[in-house]
């Protein structure tokens, strides 16, 4: 067999090895199943659609003269391509989804009954505000209750997701350093940063400078300082950091970015944490996304979409993007242009419209379900969970910054797996054997090997015993010399490993219809 | 002149005043298997520490520093069709690019080969 220089096979393995095969390629209820282009035919339809009637082109030759090419099913066969992909799926629905810095927590039913009244689901962002109060009321309720948490000034609830909110938040930082009429070119990062913290500045075409994190996994003010300068427009910081630590120099780092006449951006990814404890207004941030997909327990992923609101301070609430909403006397109204937004000066909008109305119902509906008591017992859950797995696995897992508590995620490098012939990867493919999708994986970059685990508050103590049973077992046969039961994992999914490398360095994004594809379909 | 080594895990080998940078086998092999290079364009004025080229493999991507300051004459074509070479020959065929040293002082704080094999392993 081929291997690639990780040692791992070049070429994807079926699910089969050891079982005998069976006729149709399925597995009991799990299906192979096949492209919907490979199953489809041109001579089936879901539905009959009268000949249209004889009419004159006004396309000017540029008509279709061939077949357009899209798969032809039944409803039922339609129907039971996507179910049957659906339940290849892994969801929170599903089971444990420990991915760090991610906070897949359970999305409550009752946030989608909501969603789903006709006053919310069924409107138009076209259509007459008078028509639409409550939803403008839903968004004003949930604006003020956001800024309440993070104790800031005003909000710009467009943006439609994490690193769209880092973008707007930047930009409305770059907005008021060219009001001052400063030029300033540099951001600084710190090495323990969302990944897409550096990007978000690179692509506004900031410079980034990195900021190395200290040995306990923090960043320094010291290091801050040394590297702040007349050149520096902003620091954008994710705090509590990817190592699931909460930044004890926070207000000092704050401090000494505002002395400077730059602007402190925290991403707020990991708010779960700390809602109902911490104010971030408190610490002296900017302006920070809250993504209401993690923390408000919004659908995330595959599902999505995401909502990412960014509340701003002071300084910087009069650069707030377009739209916004206001009250008038009794009525609602929405603020669409930069004449109407008397007083301030919005550096444009980001949207076409009004942002994710059904993600801001799911959001306000998990906020009211809760209350304010139940938000922080949340966040202190959630804690609480990660130190449970921090503990109940320290003896053997290897804790890069020492042992001490974390917040809402545990980090773990590989410095236990040195010698044992298993990698993080090898170990992240044998937990899928055993039923749950791996943690985060070699990220943050500052730990090597890295394993980040998120539980949320969402799993019960049952659920997080058989969670850390199952990696302790893992580790022990690991610890054993079991190599092969990892290099083989997963042995058990519809797909063996796949080739990710070739993937990368030979990537077909397209498919293609074979020879004998095209053959049955002319 | 030997080979010189960043903390950054670059080499540098110098020709009169052409310097010739690339990725230690060492980093080649904390990446894993490469899987796209980018490299700077000819012409470019790189000051010592900008970053000059990028390397993406399966676990991560990562910037390649300018170990010194100068002006890129040369840039390896063959790494973006085939960044399998970064993994193969790292200290070899898969340089990165050449600089016109600009200030040959910057290549004394370099490390040498010994250092640099006692950073890696103290930093293991």
């Amino acid at each position: 067999m081929a291997m690639n220089s990780s040692g791992r096979p070049t070429t994807p393995g079926t699910a089969t090895t050891g079982t005998a095969a069976t006729f149709t390629g399925n597995r009991a209820l799990d299906h192979e199943e096949a492209l919907i282009f490979e199953s489809g035919a041109l001579s089936k339809t879901g539905v009959d659609l009268p000949e249209p009637k004889q009419h004159k082109s006004r396309l000017g030759g540029l008509e279709r003269s061939g077949d357009i090419g899209l798969p032809g099913l039944t409803e039922p066969e339609t129907l039971r391509h996507y179910v049957r992909l659906s339940r290849k799926n892994y969801a929170i629905d599903s089971g444990l989804y420990p991915l760090g810095s991610c906070t897949m927590k359970h999305n409550a039913r009752l946030n989608e009954k909501m969603a789903r009244l006709p006053g919310f689901g069924d409107i138009h962002p076209l259509q007459p505000q008078s028509t639409v109060q409550g939803a403008l009321q839903l968004m004003e309720i949930l604006a003020g209750y956001l800024l309440e948490l993070t104790g800031m000034h005003s909000i710009a609830m467009s943006p439609k997701a994490g690193a769209h909110g880092e973008l707007c938040g930047m930009l409305a930082i770059k907005a008021a350093h060219e009001a001052k009429g400063a030029q300033r070119s540099v951001v600084l990062v710190p090495e323990s940063a969302h990944g897409t913290n550096p990007a978000t500045a690179a692509f506004m075409g900031y410079t980034v400078k990195t900021i190395p994190a200290r040995d306990d996994g923090t960043v320094s003010v010291d290091a801050v300082k040394s590297a702040l300068g007349p050149d520096v427009a902003a620091i954008m910081l994710t705090n509590p950091n990817t190592c699931g630590l909460f930044e004890p120099e926070v207000v000092a780092i704050a401090a000494a970015v505002h002395a400077a006449g730059a602007y402190f951006y925290c991403d707020g990814a990991n708010f779960n944490a700390i809602v109902g404890k911490v104010r971030p207004g408190d610490l002296g941030i900017d302006a920070m996304h809250i993504n209401l997909h993690k923390t408000f327990s919004t659908p995330h992923g595959g599902g999505g979409p995401g909502s990412g609101p960014v509340v701003l301070s002071k300084a910087l609430s009069p650069f707030a993007p377009l739209p916004y909403v206001v009250k008038d006397k009794a009525a609602y109204r929405l603020i669409e242009t930069a004449t109407a937004a008397t007083g301030t000066h919005p550096f444009g909008r980001l949207t076409a419209f009004h942002g994710q109305m059904g993600m801001y119902v799911r959001a306000l509906t998990y906020m009211l379900s809760h209350g304010s008591d139940g938000m922080r017992q949340a966040s202190e859950d959630a804690v609480l969970n990660a130190n449970y797995i921090r503990v109940g696995l320290r003896d053997i897992f290897s804790q890069p910054f020492g042992d001490q508590a974390c917040m809402h995620e545990v980090l773990f490098d590989d410095a236990w797996l040195k010698d044992t012939g298993v990698t993080t990867l090898d170990f992240a493919k044998a937990m899928i054997d055993e039923g749950y999708h791996p943690m985060t994986m070699y990220f943050p970059l500052v730990v090597h090997g890295a394993m980040l685990i998120e539980p949320t508050e969402s799993e019960s103590k049952q659920s997080l015993d058989l969670f850390i049973a199952t990696l302790r077992t893992l580790a022990m046969a690991a610890k054993d010399g079991d190599v092969e039961r990892f290099k083989q994992a997963p042995q058990f999914a519809p797909r063996r490993r796949l080739d990710e490398t070739k993937a990368a360095r030979e990537p077909r994004l397209t498919w293609k219809a074979s020879t004998e594809h095209k053959e049955a379909a002319e | 002149m030997a080979i010189k080594f960043t903390r950054d895990h670059e080499w540098v080998s110098v020709d009169g005043d052409i310097a010739t940078v690339g990725i230690t086998s060492h980093a080649q092999s904390a990446l894993g298997d490469v899987v796209f290079v980018e490299v700077p364009e000819i012409g470019r004025m790189l000051k010592q520490k900008d970053a000059a080229a990028v390397v993406e493999s399966v676990k991560a991507a990562s910037e390649v520093y300018a170990p010194i300051s100068g002006e890129v004459v040369a840039a390896n074509a063959d790494l973006a069709g085939t960044p399998a070479l970064v993994n193969e020959d790292a200290e070899g065929k898969a340089w990165f690019f050449k600089l016109k040293i600009a200030n040959k002082a910057q290549l004394d704080g370099l490390m040498d080969k010994a250092a640099y094999d006692a950073f890696v392993k103290e930093s293991a």
